[in-house]
């Protein structure tokens, strides 16, 4: 039986600030821009939007409905799933627009990430299901996702045998389809040697091997297929969409397998959804907070079987031209870090035929996933 | 059982567990320079960290019992940047995460291994630092 969900709703406008190190505006200011260009983009007036998700720091729905004049939003809703939130908020729009609560999802994250407060500052109060954390491991010194992770690389290569040339191919990949990105922050084409003799954050992660600090914004906007198919642009439709939460979601330390990550749930239900495979895939972005983050979504998502990603991703097949192109905007590592949102953009872009340089040739169907907190997963596959 | 200590009671100014109703027996334990685990009473699963009720079985019954403090080391990262400025006398560190014999693991630090000498399923044994008057956290050194 098909999915009931499958392919009814659609990406009907989407919206990305210059990413950059320093935006010379205050957040606020410059999510009500992201805001207004993801509208601009469906050719909708923004008082339409009648269902907001919005999952930056700082910005809440209601400063949209403040600032936009917005007079009656039926949905808001904040989720709370680190980097898989934007593309788990496809899951959440599609459910809602197909219920007839709302006409016009609008999801939105970013900030001054870079200029403003950094990652490093102190999270102030931790949300809530980061509080064993705060409790067990603040007082050892880790404080920040680059030494969450670091142990799960670590026993990803002792495992796998994974190495530190496999991490690279991932960062000088990204970094050279950012070279034909002209809003990508990180341009410069960089090679195996350069990844090398970056300086360590958290051995195994090189400063090559983790995200980019961003000031920017990137937004999307959903509506349901039969009217989307009346907007300014073709509809993007959300074929496949699904969650998912690993075991021992509140510590890593606790799981019993420390490389299963949540997207392991959420991939199959998100091909069953859409009726597609791996193999169907054209183009994919998968979150990247880390090279090594890649690497296991591949394997997790059923790319390739377990272990298998690193020679993958050495072997160029996730390059532009090779059998499955991967972050072709440059991704968290090297265009710029909104949460993965701008994976969201490129797929549209991918699927419209419009991602220029970066361009796979007749892209139909694409996957995403995202990747927070302790190993929160999403993915959803759009097509054309 | 060994200690030591890397804090000053007077100046330690790194981050201090708070602890739960939950938490305390576990803290308390540590302060006592014991170190001891949840354990079910319905099922007899272990669990970590301390928390009301048995996922295996939803009893809310449970003892704490003593952990014999010996693992092996699951995996690591060596720590290379300041995050805190409390720790910015001490990179690089590592941060592991032990295996305990129990099954459960932890997240804690090495007091005399050099990170270049780490090793997964290197055996170590718990140490206690008294960190304050008040608090004492688990670390690991390598066992003989
Ligand atoms: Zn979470
Ligand atoms: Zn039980």
């Amino acid at each position: 039986m098909t999915h009931p969900l499958r392919d009814k709703v659609a990406v009907v406008g989407i919206g990305e600030t210059r990413y950059s190190k320093n935006s010379g505006v205050s957040d606020l200011t410059l999510q009500l821009q992201g805001f207004k260009l993801a509208c601009d983009d469906a050719g909708l007036d923004p008082k339409k939007i009648d269902g907001i998700v919005a999952m930056t720091l700082g910005a809440c729905s209601e400063d949209y409905m403040t600032n936009f004049g917005i007079p009656d939003v039926r949905f808001a809703a904040r989720p709370e799933m680190g980097g898989a939130s934007p593309v788990a908020s496809l899951q959440l729009a599609a459910a809602v627009l197909d219920a007839g609560i709302c006409n016009y999802v609008l999801t939105i994250v970013g900030r001054n990430q870079r200029s403003g407060q950094r990652l490093g500052g102190g999270m102030g109060v931790a949300p809530p299901q980061f509080k064993v954390v705060a409790e067990h491991e603040m007082p050892m010194g880790v404080f920040i996702p680059a030494q969450w992770y670091a142990p799960m690389a670590r026993r990803h290569m002792h495992e796998y045998g994974t190495t530190f040339e496999q991490f690279a191919a991932v960062s000088v990949t990204q970094r050279y389809h950012a070279s034909l990105n002209d809003n990508a922050m990180m341009r410069d084409l960089i090679t195996v040697e350069d990844h090398h003799h970056s300086r360590w954050v958290v051995d195994p992660f090189r400063l090559l091997d983790c995200c980019l600090e961003t000031d920017g914004v990137a937004a999307v906007i959903l509506a349901r297929a039969d009217r989307a198919k009346d907007m300014r642009h073709p509809p993007v439709y959300v074929s496949g969409v699904a969650e998912g939460h690993p075991e021992s979601p509140m510590s890593i330390t606790q799981r019993k397998e420390m490389t299963v990550f949540g997207v392991t749930k959420a991939a199959p239900r998100a091909f069953a959804m859409a009726g597609v495979g791996p193999k169907d895939i054209d183009v994919a972005g998968l979150y990247d907070c880390f090279t090594f983050t890649v690497i296991n979504q591949l394997e997790d998502i059923g790319f390739c079987g377990k272990g298998e990603g690193g020679p993958m991703v050495e072997s160029g097949a996730t390059r532009l031209g090779g059998s499955l192109p991967v972050n072709t905007h440059g991704g968290l590592l090297s265009q710029g870090h909104v949460q993965g949102m701008n994976h969201i953009c490129e797929a549209t872009r991918q699927l419209r035929g419009t991602a220029g340089a970066s361009q796979v040739k007749d892209a139909e169907v694409a996957l995403l996933s995202g990747y927070g907190d302790y190993g929160d997963g999403s993915v959803a596959i759009l097509r054309r | 059982m060994t200690t030591v200590t890397t804090g000053q009671a007077q100046q330690y100014a790194k981050p201090l567990p708070r602890a739960t109703p939950d938490s305390e027996p576990y803290w308390q334990h540590l302060k006592e320079h014991r170190l001891h685990i949840q354990r079910c009473t319905g099922c007899g699963k272990f669990r970590m960290y301390p928390r009301p009720m048995c996922d295996q079985c939803y009893s809310f019954e449970h003892e704490w019992v003593p952990a014999s403090g010996k693992g092996t080391i699951y995996s690591w990262g060596v720590v290379h940047q300041p995050v805190h400025p409390a720790w910015r006398e001490e990179f690089p560190f590592a941060i592991v995460e032990v295996e305990l014999e129990e099954g459960v693991r932890l997240r804690a630090t090495m007091v005399d291994v050099p990170s270049e000498q780490l090793s997964i399923g290197m055996p170590v044994e718990i140490v206690y630092d008294d960190v304050t008057d008040e608090v004492t956290l688990p670390r690991f050194r390598r066992a003989l």
